[in-house]
């Protein structure tokens, strides 16, 4: 379901005398439905570099991303847009939000682009805010006034109203108490069961041993300094 | 009596270019056509351009009519009857039925008008969307690409504030299905017979702009379907020669604010009276009773 | 599927001043392209050459019509362009009164469109111009006041509904939320991103706000001295910059 093949990336500062940051060559990983593969290494190894090139939002300077059929490393911009839109989810770190926009719409947006009723998409959006213990008075609020866990929590629901068929997870049990760690855990345990390929990066391995049934360190794919 | 004046005042080169003017006019029915108005011993908004237009139209065997408001012994008809009469020594009338070349302001006459006769309108602001679109240029292109949305904006606008179309004169139409024309400071209710037999030529002097209707075209006050065009008209009739279907003026009669209301068509109201017809507040056979 | 757009080798001189050069991109219907740039940059001109309000030197502008399918705009004829903006285009000004009219109501800015496309019931054009009132929030009892008494925002928003009502399926925006309270701002945005996902609306938006444009657009071409320096998806020329200039536009973004 996600093929990554040779990829390679490094980062060119003009601003700053044109410095060359390399970040990885060579990597190499495949994933399949129903699976989901954890990143480990240290920080700055390159984890969330490699998810947001995946997701097209860092650039690949050469190798393959193949997410289904597509490569997105080749592929055109509506055809990446198309790709988020119905099969590639990804939930970051930080909730990006249009400020005064309630939690409820912020949480119903991806379903709606994919067609599906206002009803359906409220009442969707209502079970799984209530799954991860938003209180209903806090729906028609925007999430930007929330604390750091309710943000991460509305993120997670946000990223998991829409069935994607491949999923890309950069910490989403960050910030939350054990109770809501253990619903997003059951929430990528559900994903993984109905056939999802997921890519999770998780600090706490406890969570990583819990759902993930592999792991790949990055830093293997680490590039030798030029 | 002989003059030191060209026939009708102009110079017959100034006629000719009117006449060109004129003739395009009739070929498009509501288009303003652009012409080097004169200097005429009269100011402007006093009735230049259509004193400049009965200039270039009239003939030595015509008998002319000049009417103000209706009325054949207002200041201003006088004036201009006179100034005719002086420079091209032409006949005159009060009688509608026995004119040729009739100039109005703000009126068209009751009797209707006949095969062969003219009517000249004087014209303070020919552009019907003037007020709406101050910019020429863009008026201009309007009218040339028929896009005249803006204009029922205007009625749109009436309804909105009013409940109803307000525009009570120089109420708009469209001519020959085409072109949008401001049918000069009339009242609305004159706008029906504008589809006559008679020649329409309409002449705005300061503006520089000659328009006609041709006689037999359509003429057509703008309106939406769900408020129609309604051409109003008295709740009575003329206190002089009970006529009905007149449009009448309120006139004061004393302090106390007694009011009476007669035909603004004096040659009509008269004629009625001749003809035995008396109004509530009328004499028999009475010469005048204003 | 065919481009909703499709814009090529644009370039247009003042004299021997650079406006633009050379600008080309296609667009999908329902795609949101910004064009971001700093004074100077050529984005207006840019725009004012896709829209019809200037006619660039070189290049093409093809659009998908209804009727004819792809015609280059550039070399329509003049009713046609102006029919085009009055109907299958919409062109929302930074300025609001640059596209209201400021002595009719409301109701009469939203409903002309309408009349000018042959509309005569008064009472459909009526419920017709209070109903997209109510889309972009604007409460039914303002309808018959006159724009000069709105705020900016509100006027902003009555614009768009003006321009919307016969259903454009292009909408060429210039600086949409300049001039806007920030709280305004982001009612805006959310209405227009609401707006262009209800109607399907392909949206060309001119900014020099990396935020908006990042809230906004799905895709982005950065403009400098006239010319395009980078393309691509949004979030990967904010996130992952190629050009140095771009590079330097990001950082100097101020946080709050």
């Amino acid at each position: 379901m996600i093929q990554v093949e040779n990829v390679s990336k490094d980062f060119t500062l003009h601003n700053q005398n044109s410095v060359v940051i390399p970040v990885m060559e060579n990597a190499n990983m495949t994933v399949m439905p129903g699976e989901c593969v954890g990143l480990t290494g240290s920080s700055g190894a390159g984890k969330s570099t490699l998810m947001r090139m995946i997701y097209g939002n860092y650039l690949t300077r050469s190798g393959r991303i193949m997410v289904g059929d597509l490569d997105v490393v080749t592929a055109l911009p509506r055809e990446i847009l198309d790709l988020r839109r119905d099969t590639l989810g990804y939930v970051s770190q930080f909730l990006r939000v249009v400020p005064r926009v309630p939690t409820l719409d912020v949480v119903c947006e991806p379903m709606l682009a994919v067609g599906m009723t206002q009803d359906a998409a409220h009442a969707r959006a209502r079970e799984l805010l209530t799954r991860l213990r938003i209180p209903e008075r806090l729906w028609s609020l925007s999430p930007l006034t929330f604390s750091g866990g309710e943000q991460q929590r509305v993120n997670i629901a946000r990223g998991f109203a829409h069935e994607y068929p491949a999923m890309l997870l950069d910490e989403p049990t960050a910030s939350l108490d054990v109770a809501n760690r253990e619903t997003v855990l059951s929430l990528i345990g559900q994903a993984k069961a109905r056939g999802a390929a997921i890519i999770g990066i998780f600090h706490d391995e406890a969570a990583r041993a819990q759902v993930c049934d592999r792991e790949i360190d990055v830093s293997a794919f680490a590039r030798k300094a030029v | 009596m002989s003059s030191d004046y060209n026939f009708a005042y102009l110079d017959e080169q100034t006629k000719r270019m009117i006449r060109r003017a004129l003739l395009k006019g009739v070929a498009i029915p509501g288009y303003q056509v652009p012409f080097a108005s004169r200097e005429m011993p009269m100011p402007y908004g006093w009735g230049t351009g259509g004193v400049q237009v009965t200039a270039a139209c009239l003939l030595p065997e015509d008998t002319l009519k000049v009417i103000d408001q209706g009325a054949d012994d207002t200041t201003n008809a006088v004036s201009i009857r006179k100034f005719f009469e002086k420079t091209a020594s032409v006949s005159v009338t009060e009688e509608t039925t026995e004119a040729t070349v009739i100039q109005t302001r703000h009126r068209i006459p009751e009797t209707p008008l006949t095969e062969g006769q003219i009517l000249v309108y004087q014209v303070p602001i020919p552009e019907p969307l003037r007020f709406l679109e101050p910019r020429e240029t863009e008026t201009r292109k309007m009218h040339a690409l028929e896009e005249y949305g803006l204009m029922h904006v205007k009625l749109y606008e009436d309804i909105a504030r009013h409940g109803h179309i307000a525009t009570a004169y120089a109420y708009p139409v469209k001519v020959e299905g085409r072109y949008v024309m401001d049918p000069s400071p009339i009242p609305k209710f004159d706008n029906p017979k504008m589809e006559m037999a008679g020649l329409q030529l309409f002449g705005a002097g300061r503006e520089q702009r000659i328009y006609a209707v041709p006689p037999y075209t359509r003429v057509v006050s703008l309106d939406f379907e769900d408020h129609p065009f309604e051409r109003g008209g008295a709740q009575q009739p003329c206190g002089l020669c009970a006529a009905t279907d007149a449009y009448l003026d309120e006139v004061i009669m004393d302090d106390i604010g007694t009011r009476m209301f007669v035909c603004s068509d004096t040659d009509y109201c008269r004629e009625r009276r001749d003809a035995g017809h008396v109004g509530e507040m009328g004499v028999p056979k009475a010469e005048d009773a204003a | 599927m065919t481009p909703l757009l499709q814009v090529s080798g644009i370039s247009k001189y003042y004299g021997t001043r650079l406006g633009c050069r050379d600008v080309g991109f296609d667009l999908y219907p329902g795609e949101v392209l910004g064009i971001v740039g700093e004074s100077g940059s050529g984005k207006s001109t840019l725009l004012n050459c896709l829209a019809g309000h200037q006619e660039p030197d070189t290049g093409k502008v093809v659009f998908d019509t209804r009727a004819d399918g792809p015609k280059d705009t550039v070399t329509m004829s003049e009713p046609e362009r102006r029919m085009l903006s009055r109907t299958d285009w919409a062109f929302v000004h930074q300025n609001p009164r640059d596209g209201l009219r400021m002595g009719v109501s409301a109701g009469g800015n939203v409903g002309e469109r309408l009349m000018a496309v042959g509309a005569r019931h008064y009472g459909n054009i009526r419920a017709t111009a209070i109903d997209w009132l109510d889309k972009v929030e604007i409460s039914q009892d303002r309808t018959d006041d006159r724009p000069s008494q709105f705020s900016g925002g509100m006027q902003q928003r009555l614009q768009i509904a003006r321009n919307l009502v016969t259903g454009p399926r292009l909408i060429f925006m210039d600086e949409p939320t300049g001039g806007l309270d920030v709280s305004v701002q982001a009612r805006l945005l959310d209405l227009l991103r609401g707006l262009v996902r209800e109607l399907g609306l392909s949206a060309i938006v001119v900014t020099h706000d990396l935020a908006v444009v990042r809230l906004l657009a799905d895709r982005l071409m950065v403009m400098k001295d006239g010319q395009v320096i980078e393309t691509g998806l949004t979030d990967q020329v904010l996130d992952d910059p190629q050009h140095g200039y771009t590079q330097l536009l990001v950082s100097s973004v101020l946080q709050v």
